[in-house]
């Protein structure tokens, strides 16, 4: 094994500058960004993985497959309410059993309670780590966060509404590169200052009336485009307003797990595990504040999601908002989500009237 | 007052810890009957089609007692021996809630949140006097039900051990959950099939839960869940003296689509059959595969004498 250390974590969503900086500027190891996910990612995941295991887990192998293949040789995986916190094991002995050599970083194995614990995990990512300089970028890094989740959320209210399309996401990929190559958290506010300003310039052909919709769902499916078919553009495209507040922001940066819970209390007195609070808290906020519809989607066999649906069907009832379910596998096909969300936005409409 | 009590899930898991609680206060109660084609049917109408097969046998059970009694009895659990739950049992009440809404379901049950030992009686405590009695009968009645499960299941674990040691016939170690193995409608039909075709079944269940616990991080450290590390650890301590091991799950069961495929990976000389049981019964399919399996393990066996 070569003796440079090249880190790789699962592509999710656009956090991968996050997690390279952290890498890069705490670890003082090689951050890889891991490739896009593509069709080929998910088959090499699901041929490689259990046969009704969740799809996250399917797209994380994958992921891992593919990153191996392309030179990286410390993986890592993070822990959860959920299968998650399982997810770090059973992908290790997999790799491995497959014959690949490489350091696994696996958060589950952590004792938080014992710092020699903590030190002898981060160890394995570099041998020579320093704890302060780990200390000293996670600021920074949580304000990466953050800022991507900021210009995710606007450009998620604005996109359908483009008067030239394809404008917002040129600003948002230059932001992006200018993203990797950050130094330090000051450069960072300046950046993130000037490029609001670039997105907020972009012109808009926004009616007073828009259809607004609410994005629920598991934790990676709802947030990693791939796994949801690029609901969330496709629904920009029919002109609709997409909400979602599952993101980092609001799960690690500022938890808002105790609000959430107290959110949800009238129709789930306990926690139901993993995000499934979650998810009826928001389709609450959503179906209070008055939006026009509401999609979960989930991976198939998600269970804490599972159980939330019976309450999302009684909110639904209550409320008189539709919720439409999407469960998705490494084999749904493209054709089917598409006409379901066109039926769906039919429908919206025609309540409008 | 009457209190009804699903033959489901965490029943199985503490049968007579329940029994003997409400026989000391003297609450009258009813069990439902065994799991039986029109329960599930009932389940699987009731509940989401992704759902687990033993939350859509909960469901059917409860359909089967809702006008049968005054309050239904359904404990939350969210931690045991220390360790975490599949999260269906954390949700298992609100879901109940939620699905039996228009019923006006009525729920009596306990809820243990926190790690610990004093939990479970604190859990106790709180339900016995939502029921309305004094602390001192609930503390008789709990410490009393918590010794008749303990003996219970110490009970089960020398007997098995005793089979372990004298019996001659091929010994199979069944890996199922408490409340798959002894469904009357999942688990049975396999054991029964099992004794018909010559073997001696080993319920991995009846292993005592502590010692098991502990032996399982041979197979696997972070596992998460306490009813797979029991499992899981039955298989490491047992699988020298086994000839084969059937893992019996249902479908989707999220914990054991993991743990399986984790068991395949690191057991390597003993036949693993894994059998998965969703809600369409057929059990002429699943004798055939188990005649198969032992033919394998016979074979074996002969090899090895040669």
């Amino acid at each position: 094994m070569n003796n440079e250390i090249v880190a790789c974590f699962p592509q999710w969503a656009n956090y991968s500058h996050a997690f390279k900086y952290l890498f890069e500027h705490g670890f003082d190891v090689k951050y890889m960004t891991p490739p896009p996910i593509t069709k080929r990612t998910l088959e090499l995941g699901s041929k490689n993985s259990p046969d009704y295991v969740c799809a996250p887990f399917k797209y994380c192998l994958g992921c891992y497959i593919e990153a191996l293949q392309n030179g990286a040789n410390c993986l890592m995986q993070i822990f959860g309410a959920c299968r998650l916190n399982y997810y770090g094991e059973l992908s290790e002995q997999i790799l491995r059993d497959m014959g690949y050599n490489f350091h696994f970083f696996n958060m589950a194995n952590i004792k938080w309670t014992s710092p020699r614990s903590i030190m002898e995990n981060l160890r394995v990512v570099n041998p020579e780590v320093s704890l302060v300089k780990v200390v000293k970028a996670l600021p920074t890094t949580l304000r990466i966060i953050k800022v991507i989740d900021k210009f995710d959320n606007y450009i998620r209210h604005n996109v359908g509404f483009e008067v030239k399309e394809g404008e917002m996401e040129s600003v948002y990929k230059e932001f992006s590169d200018k993203l990797d190559n950050l130094k330090n958290g000051r450069e960072l506010s300046k950046l993130a200052k000037t490029y609001y300003k670039k997105i907020k310039q972009v012109q808009l052909n926004k009616p007073a009336k828009t259809y607004k919709v609410g994005m629920v769902g598991d934790y990676y499916t709802v947030q990693e485009p791939f796994s949801n078919y690029f609901m969330e553009k496709e629904l920009a495209k029919m002109g609709m307003e997409v909400y979602r507040d599952m993101n980092l922001t609001n799960t690690l940066v500022h938890n808002q797990w105790k609000k959430r819970k107290k959110t949800a209390k009238k129709y789930a007195k306990y926690s139901m595990g993993a995000t499934a609070n979650f998810t009826v808290a928001e389709t609450l906020m959503y179906a209070r504040a008055g939006m026009d519809g509401i999609i979960q989607v989930k991976s198939f066999g998600c269970t804490p999601e599972i159980d939330a649906m019976p309450v999302l069907q009684n909110i639904s009832r209550d409320y008189k908002i539709p919720v439409l379910h999407f469960s998705f596998d490494s084999q749904t096909s493209e054709t089917g989500v598409k006409t379901r969300l066109e039926a769906f936005y039919d429908m919206v409409v025609a309540r409008q009237k | 007052m009457k209190i009804g009590i699903p033959r489901a899930l965490l029943y199985y898991k503490n049968e007579k810890l329940w029994t003997t609680f409400f026989d000391e206060l003297g609450v009258e109660y009813i069990i439902s009957p065994e799991t039986n084609k029109e329960i599930v049917n009932a389940g699987a109408n009731l509940a989401i089609d992704e759902t687990c097969l033993p939350t859509k046998i909960l469901l059917g059970h409860i359909d089967w007692l809702k006008d049968k009694c005054d309050m239904v009895f359904l404990p939350r659990v969210a931690t045991a021996h220390g360790y975490g739950m599949c999260t269906k049992f954390l949700a298992q009440t609100d879901l109940v809630s939620n699905t039996f809404r228009e019923h006006k379901l009525k729920l009596v049950f306990y809820n243990i949140d926190k790690r610990g030992t004093k939990a479970e009686y604190k859990a106790f405590k709180k339900m016995g006097k939502f029921l309305g009695f004094k602390r001192s009968q609930i503390k008789f009645a709990f410490f009393t039900a918590k010794q008749a499960q303990l003996y219970y299941e110490m009970f089960r674990t020398q007997n098995q051990e005793r089979i372990l040691q004298e019996s001659k016939k091929n010994k199979v170690l069944v890996l199922a959950h408490a409340y798959n193995i002894a469904d009357a409608f999942i688990g049975e039909p396999i054991v029964r099939a099992l004794k018909q075709l010559d073997c001696e079944p080993i319920i991995a269940e009846y292993c005592d839960a502590k010692t098991c616990i502990k032996a399982s991080t041979e197979i696997s450290k972070t596992l998460p869940w306490a009813y797979n590390k029991h499992l899981v650890g039955a298989v490491s301590l047992l699988k020298d003296k086994v000839d084969g091991i059937v893992i019996l799950t249902t479908f989707p069961c999220g914990p054991d689509s993991m743990v399986n495929e984790m068991i395949m990976h690191k057991v390597k000389n003993v036949p693993i059959l894994v059998l998965t049981m969703d809600a369409q019964d057929a059990t002429a399919g699943i004798e055939t595969r188990l005649e198969s399996y032992v033919d394998i393990i016979n074979f074996k066996k002969e090899r090895e004498n040669e």
